[in-house]
């Protein structure tokens, strides 16, 4: 064993050339794959993190859509209590209403929170641009509608519900929520603020859910609904969101292709350089037989070759693959100074394609490591 | 007479369609610590029958015996061990792994043999490669020494691990006639010094001439097959 894996070593060590040109071919291959990889990874996180990352992931609402949620606090213990998955959980009261300011109207979505819990899921703190989150008798619009209807901090505005009543409030601040949709219509305020305009009373339309993980969203949805009185449903954004869902499937997918394909590309080029190599090195495959090598020894000598490029190869695959994960992140940036994705780099990702990557290259050494084996040294001692 | 090596009416076929006799009935008995040469033209079958003996090739037909032990059945495993202890090669072509210094060239058989090497078999390795003349260039990449100092090598490679039996194929073939002397000398030196049994094939009359006992090849048959002291 330890004599094979030094005539190995003395073989890779003796031509360099050759050894450094497999070893360069299986770095770039990891690299493509670990940079490759880390990059659709990134890019799903943020894509998720955009679309869900800020939004209910599951709401649960009354299943007759005129109904509310009287007892919500009894709703927000047992989810709590059932599902270990919850991250957040936030009550909210919606209503759809109009803007008055002037002459003219702006419809809008009016969403009453309880900002404690509900700034877990909408970070509205962070989205604040300008002024602060609204108290008793405020408001806060999004940056798209006060551009619209040209408003600002401080300025006073009609709220109109759709039966009519108007009620005067202030904007106390102005958020950006970065979805145009959600800036022209949401118009943020306390929750009982939108109790008392759409008469709601005590109840709440909804109850609004974020968990860790959120593709478990379906499975722990009904088992938050199995735990909740009939009259209550839930939603979540996997069955929303089936076009998101398809797009991100159709990205791993062709993310595991490149990979397989790149990986297929590799092992071909170790065979075959070993296959040559075996070639080069059948005068002294012939020579250690004649003094009585084994020729189990003979091509475990291959194997190991085989091993120790793939070694190196995964070891500076890694290295290239990271570094050019950290030169897009530092070269590829948006105008405000922001990288165009945030690569996620996996640990776990990449020792499991570097394993792969030793892996193959060991066993596309079995070819050579046959051929060696039954190398006769006659052949050899013959043809001079 | 005590024979280290015995072949008994061995044929050598080469050839599935067209069939050339290379080998025809060869009896021989080579006997324990003499020294002997092998001779005849080209093409006589003489390094077939050493390749026969060396075990790196099969007889078709007969009986190869190597220190009583017949190798015409033996696995290729048991065979290569066979080879390793007991048998010494050096051919026309010095076959030094290019990879490996004189030195580890040297040693290359003993780690086939135990795997690791002792402090007593480096010294004998020094031992053999100083009686060659060879500590000067010991630790030369084995393509960057004369021809003679890589067949020297090739010798003290076929002795390291103290073989009954060390077969040549011209190995002075490739050197001057200086060289040639130096080596043949060696050889001869080994040979009462540490009792190997020597066959050498040869085209050099002169040299065969030295031999203890001089065995020609014609046509796949022995031809002519006496001793010095007969002669």
């Amino acid at each position: 064993m330890k004599l094979a894996f030094k005539i190995a070593w003395r073989f890779l060590s003796s031509s360099k050339g050759q050894t450094v040109l497999i070893v360069l071919g299986i770095a770039i291959g990891v690299s493509v794959q670990v940079f490759i990889g880390s990059l659709i990874s990134g890019l799903q996180k943020s894509l998720l993190e955009t679309t869900i990352g800020s939004s209910s992931q599951i709401t649960v609402k009354a299943s007759d859509r005129n109904e509310r949620l009287a007892d919500y606090q009894t709703v927000i213990d047992s989810v709590k209590k059932n599902e270990p998955l919850v991250t957040f959980i936030s009550p909210a009261a919606d209503a759809p209403g109009f803007i008055k300011t002037g002459n003219s109207t702006f419809p809008i979505l009016m969403r009453g929170f309880n900002f404690d819990a509900a700034d877990g899921i909408y970070k509205l703190k962070k989205s604040l641009i300008d002024g602060s989150l609204p108290k008793a008798n405020e408001i806060m619009l999004g940056k798209d509608l006060v551009e619209e209807a040209g408003l600002k901090t401080g300025d006073s505005v009609d709220i109109v519900t759709p039966l009519g009543k108007m009620q005067k409030v202030t904007i106390s601040g102005i958020y950006d929520l970065k979805v145009s949709s959600l800036n022209k219509s949401w118009t943020i305020a306390e929750l009982p603020l939108v109790q008392s305009i759409f008469e709601y009373g005590n109840e709440v339309t909804s109850v609004e859910i974020q968990i860790s993980d959120v593709f478990a969203a379906d499975t722990a949805a009904q088992n938050i609904a199995s735990v909740l009185p009939a009259n209550l449903k839930t939603e979540n954004w996997k069955d929303a969101n089936a076009s998101l869902l398809s797009g991100l499937n159709g990205q791993s997918i062709s993310s595991l292709m490149i990979q397989v394909f790149v990986l297929i590309s590799v092992i071909l080029g170790i065979a075959s350089v070993l296959a040559i190599s075996v070639l080069q090195k059948s005068r002294q495959l012939g020579i250690l037989k004649a003094m009585g090598i084994k020729d189990s020894t003979a091509s475990t000598i291959f194997l190991f070759q085989g091993f120790v490029l793939g070694l190196f190869g995964a070891v500076l695959g890694v290295s290239f693959g990271l570094g050019l994960a950290f030169a897009f992140t530092k070269f590829a940036l948006n105008p405000d100074g922001t990288p165009v994705i945030n690569l996620f780099i996996d640990p776990k990702f990449i020792i499991v394609s570097s394993l792969i990557a030793v892996a193959s290259a060991t066993i596309a050494s079995f070819i050579p490591a046959r051929r060696s084996s039954r190398l006769d040294p006659m052949e050899v001692i013959k043809n001079g | 007479m005590d024979s280290v090596i015995s072949l008994k009416n061995v044929n050598k076929i080469y050839g599935t369609d067209v069939k050339t006799q290379v080998l025809t009935d060869v009896n021989l008995e080579i006997e324990k610590e003499s020294f002997n040469s092998i001779i005849g033209a080209s093409g006589s079958g003489k390094s077939t029958l050493l390749n026969i003996i060396g075990t790196l090739d099969r007889p078709t037909s007969g009986e190869v015996s190597i220190n009583s032990v017949r190798t015409d059945s033996l696995k290729k495993t048991a065979l290569a061990s066979l080879r390793n202890e007991t048998i010494g090669f050096v051919f026309q072509f010095h076959y030094l792994l290019p990879e490996f210094t004189a030195f580890e060239n040297v040693l290359m058989p003993s780690r086939i043999k135990s795997g690791k090497i002792t402090p007593e078999i480096r010294e004998r390795a020094l031992e053999l490669m100083n009686l060659m003349g060879l500590t000067p260039v010991k630790d030369n990449i084995a393509t960057k020494m004369s021809g003679g100092q890589q067949q020297r090598t090739a010798i003290a490679r076929a002795l390291i691990n103290n073989p009954k039996i060390i077969l040549a194929d011209e190995p002075t073939g490739n050197l001057d006639s200086e060289s040639t002397e130096v080596v043949y000398d060696i050889m001869r030196d080994i040979n009462e010094k540490f009792k190997t049994t020597f066959v050498i094939i040869t085209h050099d009359r002169k040299i065969a001439q030295k031999a203890d006992r001089i065995i020609e090849i014609k046509d796949g048959r022995i031809n002519l097959d006496f001793s010095s002291g007969e002669a």
